[in-house]
């Protein structure tokens, strides 16, 4: 059976959940950073949720990124 | 016409891949096996079960949970009894303690709020365990046992269990499905919007195993094919790059396996708070 579009396609996909996984975080850093510099207080608890939030966002482009491996293993 | 170019390029890239060398000892490397690999040591054969058709041979997986659990319960044995001759921590009792109470005070707590004694075991077991198995999984001839999705599924539905039977202990079970609806919501929503939360109440833990699967997953992935791409490209220059690489994402790594436990247990001990305490 031929593959090739299994491969270019696990490819594209992942490459378009990095574009979106690291645009939703880079914007998610943004915000933290700016509430940092407004108020050092709590920049604690700002960290503690910037990572929580930051996991999610990861779950999500790594069920993308399982869809893509499952492609790319069709072989 | 496009169709016949990918095929042109993965042809060549299959025929690349194949004179130079055999890519499959990365998928070797990270899948479940039936040996014990420590080329070129030795490789130890393990043994086969099967129990009305299901397989339930001792695979690598389940030989490095194993070494986890006995390693978890020998050093939180010992732990235990130090607390019994005095209250104040020293030296080793002392390290576990800062992660016992940043698991108190940091996640079971401001989550489950009243009553959080009761789940405190529970989490304090899935973040100790899922912490020693991925950080086993990063010492040399180790073997990452929650980067099989099967361990991950079983902690999910372990946890989708202590939810559904903290929040039914609390609310009963026609309270507990009762307050799944949340207040204020119009009369001719709520067909669909009971099968949406409990649809929600099956994804969250797939969610999850899912995560935790991948993270581990990915990871180990990228770092052998790092130091995969010295032996596909065939030269020793790019070793060092390689190498540089390979060393940054596995220091990313260290931080990525306490970050998945801390996520897992967070995630969880908030589900619990969700179904115990359902006001919110």
């Amino acid at each position: 059976m031929d593959f090739s579009l299994a491969y270019l396609a696990a490819g594209f996909s992942a490459a378009l959940t990095v574009i979106g996984g690291a645009f939703g975080i880079g914007k998610l850093a943004s915000a933290a950073m700016e509430a940092s510099g407004r108020q050092p207080e709590a920049a604690g608890d700002i960290r503690t949720s910037m990572i929580i939030a930051a996991a999610l966002i990861e779950g999500i482009s790594l069920f993308a990124l399982v869809i893509c491996i499952l492609l790319a293993l069709k072989s | 016409m496009l169709y016949s170019e990918t095929k042109i390029t993965s042809d060549t890239l299959t025929a690349v891949a194949e004179k130079s060398s055999d890519t499959g000892w990365i998928m070797h490397h990270i899948l479940d096996g039936n040996t014990l690999d420590f080329s070129p040591f030795a490789v130890i054969n393990l043994p086969h079960f099967e129990l009305f058709g299901i397989d339930i041979s001792i695979t690598r997986h389940v030989v490095f949970m194993w070494i986890a659990s006995i390693l978890l319960i020998a050093v939180f044995v010992l732990v235990s009894k130090r607390y019994k001759s005095s209250m104040v921590p020293k030296g080793f009792t002392n390290f576990l303690e800062i992660f016992i109470v940043f698991v108190r005070d940091e996640i079971a707590k401001p989550t489950i709020g009243k009553g959080y004694e009761k789940f405190l075991s529970y989490l304090l077991t899935i973040f100790f365990f899922i912490l020693t198995c991925n950080f086993i999984g990063l010492v040399p001839f180790g073997a990452t046992a929650t980067s099989n999705i099967s361990v991950t599924a079983t902690l999910a539905i372990i946890s989708f269990l202590v939810i559904q039977a903290g929040g039914i202990m609390k609310n009963g079970a026609f309270g507990y499905f009762k307050g799944l609806i949340p207040h204020g919501v119009p009369f001719w929503l709520l067909p669909i919007m009971f099968v949406v939360e409990l649809l929600g109440l099956f994804t969250k833990p797939f969610a999850l195993a899912i995560r935790l699967f991948a993270n581990m997953t990915a990871g180990h992935v990228v770092i052998l094919s790092l130091i995969g791409l010295i032996f596909i490209l065939n030269t020793i220059w790019v070793s060092p790059v390689s190498i540089l690489f390979a060393l940054f994402i596995y220091l990313l790594e260290i931080l990525v396996a306490l970050l998945q436990a801390y996520i897992f247990t967070m995630l969880s001990s908030l589900f619990i708070g969700m179904a115990v305490h359902q006001e919110h």
